[in-house]
C-alpha cells in the first residue's frame, strides 16, 4: 500500500495534540494531525469551535479558555485530518487510520500519541442499565449539542468532573436531585498531608472550593461518604441505592451519572508492546517515558493524560516538550535552542502537576467501587461477572490475557477499554499479586473497529 | 420505509439540530440502542466518546456503528442493533469495487 509521509503525525486534537502541533509546524516541520471527531479540541474542549455564547456561558471560563490553544492550531499550518480513525501504530512509525470509509497509510518520521482519557471504569450493581451514563457522557452532550436532562438527574462518585457538571447544570436550569459522592471526611484527613501542593496551586485548589459552595448554596442535597451503591431496575434505571450517615437510601431517578476520576487512555501504547508501570497513587497503567515522553520505541512520544493524569493545564507542556525533542532530532532547532525553550515547558508542567497529590488522594476512587463482587458485570461486553473472574483465578488464572481464554473477558468490540483496569485489579485482589505482576491485556490492532470493505478499499486506492 | 425522514426500527424520527447520532436519539426519547448478543439486555450510550461500544446501532443497513461518532443527517436510516451485528449479504462483493 502507498503511503503518504509526514515529519510529524500527531494522534489527538485535545491540549496535548494542538499544543505538539502548533510547536513542530513552527518548528518548520510538516504535521499532519488525525483527529477522531470533526473538530479539534478533544474531549475537555469538546465543541468550543462552534459554541454559542449562552452555552459558553453554561459551561464556565476553563472551557472558553481553550480558544487561544484552537486558534494557534488553526493558524499553524498543521494538517488536520478530521473523522479519522487510527487502527494501527506501528513501531516503525507508519500509522493506518479509517477515513471517509477506507484505510489510509501515513509514514511519519516521528509520531506524538496525545489520545488523552478515559473516564474510570464505575463496576456497581446495575451500571450496565439505559439511563446510566458517566458524567462525561454528559458534559460531552452539554458542549457539543446543548442537550441536558429535562428530568431530575442523580450524580454520584467523586471529582472535579462530577462537582463541575452539577455546577453546569445548575447554571442550565437542570435539576439535580442529589450528588451523591463517595468522598468521605477521611479523605480529607488524607489530602491534608499533601495540602502544601494544593495551596502552591491555589487558584485550582480556590476554583474547586468555590463550584463546591456553589452547590451547597444553591441546596443541591449532598451526600457524603456514601457506600454500597447500586442502581436498581430491570430494562432501564429507576433508581441509586447507597448508605450513607448511618442508613440506606434510595433515590428514585431515569438518569444516574457515574464518575470517579480519569485515567490514561493506553490502547496504542500497549499495542505496540510499549513498557508500562502501575501508578498506585493514581490507580492505573503509566506508558513509561523519558523527560521529553518518548516511550522505549524509539521515535514515538507520549503526551497528555495518556501517560498519567496532568489535566489541561499540564498537556500543551509536554506536547511541547515532545515537539522540542523532535525539532532538535531533525535537525531544526540546537541543542541550546532546545533546552532553553524546554525549561519554560518543564516549568509550566511542574505547576500545573502541583496539585496532583492532593488531588489523587482527595478523590481517591473506593475500592468497593473499583473491584466489585458477586454478579456485578465487569466486562460489559461480554458480560462477565466479577464472580466468574474469581473463579477463572481459583482455577489457576494468573493475568488478564488469560481471563479471556477462560471466559471471553476483554474480547468484545470495546477491546478491555471499560473492563482492563477492574480486570487487573481483581486478579491482584483474587491472587495477592500486585498489579504490576499482573499486567494488563495483550492488546491488539485494530485499535478501532474496520471493515474488511474498508480496508480493501483502501489496498484498492494504493495499488 | 418513510419517505426522506430520519428512520429508527422504520418509524419516522424527528432529528434535532445537534451532531452525533447518539445524541440525536436521546433527544428523541430513545432509551435503548441494542441488546446484547451475550444475554439480550438493553443498552443505551455510556461514555458518548468512542470508547465504550453501546452506542452500536445499524446505519444504512451497516452494523455495529458507534452511534456517538456518525454525524446525523437526515434520511438517515437507523435501526437497532439486536445480537451480534448481522453481515449483509452484498458485503462481500464490496471488496472488490475499488
Amino acid at each position: 500500500m502507498a503511503a503518504d509521509s509526514v515529519d510529524v503525525a500527531v494522534i489527538g486534537a485535545g491540549p496535548a495534540g494542538m499544543a505538539a502541533a502548533v510547536a513542530a509546524a513552527r518548528a518548520g516541520l510538516s504535521v499532519d494531525l488525525l483527529d477522531e471527531q470533526a473538530c479539534a479540541g478533544g474531549q475537555i474542549y469538546r465543541g468550543l469551535e462552534h459554541c454559542d455564547p449562552r452555552r459558553l456561558a453554561i459551561l464556565g471560563p476553563d472551557y472558553a479558555a481553550g480558544s487561544e490553544l484552537l486558534a494557534q492550531f488553526g493558524e499553524s499550518g498543521a494538517r488536520h485530518v478530521r473523522g479519522a480513525s487510527v487502527w494501527q501504530v506501528s513501531r516503525d512509525r507508519s500509522i493506518d487510520y479509517l477515513h471517509e470509509g477506507r484505510s489510509v497509510r501515513l509514514q511519519a518520521r516521528q509520531v506524538i500519541l496525545c489520545s488523552g482519557a478515559l473516564e474510570r471504569p464505575f463496576p456497581i450493581p446495575g451500571w450496565t442499565l439505559p439511563g446510566v451514563m458517566t458524567a462525561g457522557a454528559a458534559q460531552i452532550l452539554l458542549k457539543e449539542s446543548g442537550v441536558v436532562p429535562q428530568e431530575d438527574v442523580v450524580l454520584a462518585g467523586c471529582g472535579p468532573l462530577l462537582y463541575l457538571l452539577g455546577w453546569q447544570y445548575l447554571r442550565a436550569g437542570v435539576r439535580i436531585r442529589a450528588i451523591v459522592d463517595t468522598t468521605g471526611p477521611a479523605d480529607y484527613w488524607q489530602a491534608m498531608q499533601h495540602i502544601g501542593g494544593a495551596l502552591a496551586a491555589w487558584p485550582v485548589l480556590a476554583k474547586g472550593l468555590r463550584l463546591l459552595h456553589a452547590l451547597k448554596s444553591h441546596k443541591v442535597p449532598f451526600h457524603s461518604g456514601a457506600t454500597a451503591l447500586a442502581i436498581e431496575g430491570t430494562q432501564a434505571a429507576q433508581a441509586l441505592g447507597f448508605k450513607a450517615g448511618g442508613r440506606q437510601h434510595r433515590l428514585a431517578s431515569r438518569l444516574v451519572l457515574l464518575h470517579q476520576g480519569v485515567v490514561p487512555n493506553t490502547q496504542f501504547t500497549w499495542s505496540l508492546r510499549a513498557a508500562h508501570d502501575w501508578d498506585a497513587s493514581q490507580l492505573c497503567w503509566r506508558p513509561r517515558v523519558d523527560s521529553w515522553g518518548e516511550l522505549d520505541q524509539p521515535g514515538i512520544f507520549v503526551a497528555g493524560d495518556g501517560r498519567g493524569i496532568g489535566g489541561a493545564n499540564a498537556a500543551p507542556a509536554q506536547g511541547r516538550l515532545a515537539a522540542l525533542a523532535i525539532a532538535h532530532r531533525l535537525g531544526r532547532i540546537d541543542s541550546r535552542e532546545r533546552d532553553t525553550l524546554a525549561a519554560t515547558q518543564r516549568r509550566a508542567l511542574r505547576a500545573a502537576l502541583r496539585i496532583r497529590s492532593f488531588l489523587d488522594t482527595l478523590y481517591r476512587p473506593k475500592l468497593a467501587n473499583r473491584v466489585p463482587t458477586g454478579a456485578t458485570i465487569v466486562c460489559r461486553c461480554e458480560e462477565v461477572t466479577a464472580d466468574a473472574i474469581l473463579g477463572y483465578v481459583g482455577l489457576g488464572c494468573v493475568g488478564p490475557n488469560q481471563t479471556k481464554a477462560f471466559g471471553r473477558c476483554g474480547m468484545g468490540p470495546c477491546q478491555g477499554r471499560m473492563c482492563g483496569l477492574t480486570v487487573t485489579e481483581l486478579i491482584a485482589v483474587g491472587t495477592g499479586l500486585a498489579p504490576q505482576e499482573v499486567g494488563y491485556y495483550r492488546v491488539r490492532p485494530p485499535i478501532k473497529p474496520i471493515t474488511l470493505a474498508e480496508l480493501a478499499a483502501g489496498e484498492a486506492e494504493g495499488d | 420505509m418513510p419517505g426522506r425522514g430520519t428512520s429508527l426500527n422504520c418509524l419516522p424520527l424527528q432529528v434535532p439540530p445537534v451532531q452525533s447520532l447518539a445524541a440525536a436519539l436521546l433527544v428523541a426519547g430513545i432509551q435503548r440502542f441494542r441488546a446484547t448478543p451475550v444475554s439480550g439486555e438493553p443498552r443505551a450510550p455510556l461514555c458518548m466518546m468512542g470508547a465504550c461500544f453501546d452506542c452500536l446501532v445499524e446505519v444504512d443497513g451497516v452494523g455495529s456503528r458507534q452511534a456517538c461518532l456518525v454525524a446525523v443527517r437526515p434520511g438517515m436510516v437507523v435501526r437497532s442493533q439486536e445480537g451480534l451485528r448481522a453481515l449483509p449479504a452484498g458485503e462481500p462483493s464490496a471488496a472488490h469495487g475499488g
